[in-house]
């Protein structure tokens, strides 16, 4: 149990994707203009991000994976090349499935997540998760605490940024520095904030 | 090359930049510039996805039904990436073991999916060419100086070449560490946007509010 626990928290303030990774940076610094948007969004990343991981640890560990085949009688087969292209399909398909139950389930939901939800399809902060998730090994149950905890933590960053930006509409920024450049500069004095986490262990 | 074709291709690389006035495909650009060489083989590895979808993508622009298209974009990318790994993995492996996952990170970078819906969908090969080179050049340039900002004041060197010498091997540098963790990589992007705004006025955003000087003469 301490086991995923840390790991959760790890995922979530260590390791942030979104401010130690960069990832996912494109959408990050593009949705972060009002919070009630970045509280969407946010919300269908962790979705997303918590079903598509675990997912793609399955198809990793019984497809992919050098002599994963083994259950099927050809485990010198190794496929771990198709690893790319797989998790992106994966990706798309559980982002258009979620969109059409959503659509059929849960009306208001999928009315207020609007065009965020096809758009996750290419976030990289997705496929970045399955990525690390590979690279480092996770079993499925370690997988899904990662997928939540990764998506927990990207909106996490993305509704505080959101916060602060709504702020700084009313302070006095300096021409060449209006919009993108001091939303850099935050972010990073942000990134210096999560880097304060580094040293916890659980 | 006629004028507007040397436009597609220059155009990108200061006036609009994917990096600083497009904000598409940051993520990579500020994941691996800590050292200069994982940036020039990241350059070099998008550039050449970037170039070769595009041209596909255009060849093939008359025959793709227009409701499936990005499904087929997003494969064709997926598979020049994919042999763009393997490429890495067998001849450079020390440099893929660095770039980590940011080299698949490239199929979900938005310059590649962008260029290829806005432009190459709708133009001819060669043009198509050229605007990618372009734009995978804008790209190199900004990831280039960032990476060789940050390896020079966050370790005093340049392609691993000692080029302040440190304190720790008798020299005179201090290494700035901050420079090698993220929020340098924040800092500096936005520095060099700040500067390149200065620089070219017309790409300053329009702030949402004003701030409202009141001057002495008005009001009490």
């Amino acid at each position: 149990m301490e086991h995923y626990l840390s790991l959760l928290f790890k995922a979530v303030f260590v390791e942030n994707l979104a401010l130690a990774f960069f990832l996912g940076m494109c959408t990050f610094l593009a949705v972060s203009k009002r919070i009630a948007t970045a509280l969407g969004l946010g919300l269908a990343v962790i979705v997303v991000q918590t079903i598509t991981v675990p997912v793609n640890s399955l198809i990793h560990r019984f497809l992919l994976d050098e002599g994963a085949l083994g259950w099927a009688g050809i485990g010198q087969v190794d496929l771990s090349f198709l690893g790319l292209i797989t998790y992106i399909g994966v990706i798309a398909a559980m982002v258009q499935i979620l969109e059409m139950l959503l659509d059929r389930y849960f009306p208001a939901l999928y009315q207020a997540l609007g065009i965020f939800l096809p758009l996750i399809t290419v976030n990289c902060a997705i496929l970045g998760g399955s990525l690390f998730m590979v690279e480092r090994g996770y079993n499925l149950a370690e997988s899904t605490v990662y997928g939540f905890g990764s998506g927990l933590g990207w909106a996490l960053a993305l509704v505080l940024l959101a916060g602060i930006r709504e702020k700084l509409k009313y302070s006095d920024v300096p021409n060449g520095l209006q919009g993108l450049g001091i939303t850099f500069i935050i972010t990073g004095l942000m990134a210096m904030a999560f880097m304060s986490f580094s040293g916890i262990q659980l | 090359m006629d004028r507007t074709q040397g436009k597609l291709l220059l155009e990108p690389i200061v006036d609009n930049n994917p990096i600083t006035l497009q904000i598409l495909g940051i993520c990579s650009a500020l994941a691996v510039t800590t050292k200069l060489a994982p940036a020039i083989t990241m350059s070099i590895a998008l550039t050449v996805v970037l170039v070769a979808a595009s041209v596909i993508i255009s060849l093939i622009r008359r025959h793709m039904p227009g409701s499936i298209r990005i499904i087929i974009q997003m494969t064709i990318i997926a598979s020049l990436v994919i042999v763009v790994d393997q490429v890495l993995q067998a001849f450079a492996y020390e440099l893929s073991k660095q770039l980590s996952v940011f080299v698949g990170l490239i199929i979900t970078n938005c310059i590649v999916l962008g260029r290829a819906e806005a432009f190459a969908s709708k133009n001819a090969p060669w043009p198509s060419f050229l605007d990618a080179l372009g734009h995978g050049l804008g790209y190199s340039v900004i990831l280039i100086a960032v990476a060789a900002i940050r390896e020079l004041l966050g370790a005093g060197t340049l392609l691993g070449v000692t080029v302040l010498p440190l304190i720790e091997d008798g020299g005179w540098y201090e290494p700035n560490g901050l420079m090698l963790l993220a929020p340098g990589a924040f800092f500096i992007i936005g520095l060099m946007i700040w500067g390149i705004r200065t620089w070219r006025p017309r790409q300053v955003e329009k702030p949402e509010y004003r701030i409202h000087i009141v001057h002495r003469t008005e009001g009490s």
